[in-house]
């Protein structure tokens, strides 16, 4: 039992990151891989939402998810912008640069040292018991609740709602899409937004639930894992993707080696690129894009 | 055959010996003469810190080239260049540790494990392009580290693996002036076998495949073959750096092996400029010493003691900017800058080069 929720929150943790690289990926094809940074520069923020509101912890969220939209926004509008039409490499070792630039930036500001969001929020982080015998932290709870709204937020935005339905225009075909007057620069800026915002989200519920030091980043990388499992364009992929990373690394810690955590979702990713390289629910013709 | 000829005025190789002479002026001879003159110079003139420096560029530089061959030249991707070189270091360790091997068995030994690992990561090069690829060769850093850490902590080594100094003929190599001449020869013979593949038959076809892999194709170019060739010397002659590496610090360990020595090959190949080894050995030099220059930078500060503890920081900042700058504003690079400088002075007193035809 125990199993099963620590194999939901990991897997939860991984669609909630994963969301941000197939949001960019699917409107832009631009893989970014400063996602891991950008999601610990929003659990930071918090951090500084916190001090600055003190005692008002629900506007110190409020005020840390609105600057993580606006963080994603600018960094589209000043560097990924200048970015668009060039190639797709130069874009990507733009986004790594943009991760190395951010790294340093949060240890200069926010100094290497692990530090409690939880804490200066004064937020209390009980264990709940399960019917069943497992135990799950609340804001463990939390981010499985938070995962699942977001999710279904995005399906009915990208389904229904007038941006989200240029955003699948933009993303399947940019000249057509601009030939009807969607403005693409806010169309890609929304992109960025949105998936900075989801990734904060994740950022902060981790930071709350257990604590924030820079090892934060890795786990934005191991999300990448999820994303291209499920394929790369696809949102229900990237839930179906970070169910099996979350599930082959739960497992692996458990039954074989606990250094292992580190490597399985990169062994499932290689597994996957030889066999299906466009993941199990990515269009095929993703590959002959790039 | 010696005669003398002006730069850059036209083309007047008559015959195949001059075209396959790496120099064509007496201009170029005497100032190659000069810089070879100013290498072997150096050491005699330097302090220990500026040797350590030299040396640390050299293997840079053989690391950079490797990846400018692959990268820059046959246009396949790699993230997960800090992974080959863990692995020659590693095989030089593990050797050395377990079989006592002296370095000319460790040598080759990281060489051929390097190219086995160029045909692993290569594999998905057959069926994934661009980013995919980029992607395939990140993940695989990952597990080559991995494997890495896992000999370390099974065999009790977990702070590192020591290497004693190569030792040819009784004499141990572990002065910095021997050293420092055994890899600017290592660097040498890695540029001049680059210069050599690069006009050859193997160079064309990668130049060809970077360009348009349908029309090689259609050319009779072995796609297949030539891909897995160029990932196979690149991971060789890594392997090789990363041995020498080992040998030069008497260390190995994970550590020194991460994500950003990674980035930091890619930022080499960037910063120099893409398709030219010139650039990889610019970027060499220039990623190497950029983090020197910072501290020497900080140094000049007010206070500049309380900045001794984020000096990391300072560098991972200062080099994602430097990245960044690069990327937008002068994507050919530091040889870009540098043609650019030389056309100044070719073209002196006129600003742009003639439009063809605009004489008639």
């Amino acid at each position: 039992m125990q199993l099963a929720v620590n194999i939901v929150v990991l897997s939860a943790i991984y669609a909630l990151i994963a969301c941000g690289y197939v949001l960019i990926y699917r409107v832009s094809r631009v893989l970014n891989l400063a996602h891991g940074e950008l999601m610990m520069l929003g659990a930071y923020l918090l951090l500084a939402t916190a001090a600055s509101f003190a005692g008002n912890p629900v506007a110190a969220i409020a005020a840390a998810v609105v600057l993580s939209l606006a963080v994603g926004i600018l960094v589209y509008v000043f560097l990924m912008r200048k970015m668009t039409g060039e190639m797709v490499l130069a874009a990507v070792l733009t986004t790594v640069a943009l991760g190395t630039l951010l790294r340093g930036l949060m240890v200069l500001i926010w100094s290497a040292q692990q530090q409690y969001p939880g804490q200066a929020l004064g937020f209390a982080n009980p264990a709940i018991a399960l019917p069943g015998g497992g135990r799950i932290s609340t804001f463990a709870a939390i981010l499985v609740v938070t995962t699942a709204l977001v999710y279904g937020g995005l399906f009915v935005f990208l389904r229904f709602g007038r941006w989200g339905v240029r955003m699948r225009a933009a993303g399947q075909n940019p000249l057509l899409a601009a030939q009807r007057g969607i403005n693409l620069h806010a169309v890609y800026a929304l992109a960025w937004g949105l998936s900075t915002l989801t990734g904060s989200m994740a950022g902060m519920l981790i930071a709350l639930d257990s604590g924030l030091t820079s090892s934060m980043t890795v786990i934005g990388l191991k999300a990448f894992p999820a994303a291209l499992v499920g394929g790369l364009d696809s949102l229900v992929g990237a839930l179906v993707g970070a169910l099996i990373i979350g599930a082959a690394e739960v497992l692996s810690i458990q039954y074989i080696d606990p250094l292992l955590s580190d490597v399985v979702p990169f062994l499932v990713l290689i597994a996957m690129l030889i066999v299906r390289p466009w993941g199990l629910f990515g269009t095929r013709e993703e590959l002959d894009r790039v | 055959m010696s005669r003398g000829m002006p730069r850059a005025s036209g083309y007047f190789r008559t015959d195949y010996a001059q075209d396959l002479a790496l120099t064509q002026t007496r201009l170029e001879r005497a100032s190659l003469l000069a810089f070879a003159v100013m290498l072997a110079a150096f050491p005699f003139l330097a302090t220990a810190f500026y040797l350590d420096l030299a040396c640390q560029v050299f293997l840079a530089a053989i690391g950079a080239l490797s990846l400018m061959l692959l990268t820059g030249y046959a246009g396949q991707i790699s993230l997960g260049h800090a992974g080959l070189l863990a692995a020659g270091a590693f095989t030089a360790g593990i050797l050395f540790r377990e079989f006592n091997a002296p370095f000319w068995v460790t040598l080759p030994a990281a060489a051929a494990v390097g190219a086995l690992l160029g045909i692993v990561f290569g594999l998905p090069s057959l069926r994934l392009r661009g980013l995919y690829l980029a992607v395939s060769t990140l993940a695989l850093h990952f597990v080559v580290v991995y494997l890495g850490g896992e000999y370390e902590s099974k065999r009790g080594y977990s702070t590192g693996i020591m290497i004693d100094a190569p030792t040819i003929g009784g004499y141990a190599i572990t002065n910095g002036r021997v050293w420092y001449f055994v890899l600017l020869v290592a660097a040498a013979a890695t540029l001049l076998i680059c210069i050599n593949l690069l006009r050859s038959r193997t160079g064309r076809a990668w130049r060809a495949i970077r360009a348009h892999e349908t029309v090689a194709e259609a050319l009779g170019i072995n796609i297949a073959a030539y891909k897995l060739l160029a990932f196979v010397i690149s991971s060789a002659m890594a392997a090789v750096a990363g041995a020498l590496f080992a040998y030069y610090r008497h260390f190995v360990s994970v550590e020194a092996f991460s994500l950003f020595l990674s980035i930091q090959y890619v930022a080499m190949i960037i910063v120099g400029g893409m398709g030219s080894l010139l650039g990889a050995l610019l970027g060499a030099v220039f990623v190497t010493l950029f983090p020197y220059l910072i501290e020497a930078a900080l140094q000049q500060l007010p206070n500049a003691q309380s900045y001794a503890g984020v000096l990391f920081a300072v560098n991972y900042a200062a080099f994602g900017v430097v990245m960044i700058l690069f990327l937008l504003f002068e994507p050919l690079g530091l040889v870009g800058i540098w043609h650019r400088v030389q056309h100044y002075f070719l073209l002196w007193p006129f600003k742009h080069r003639p439009v063809a035809g605009a004489g008639k």
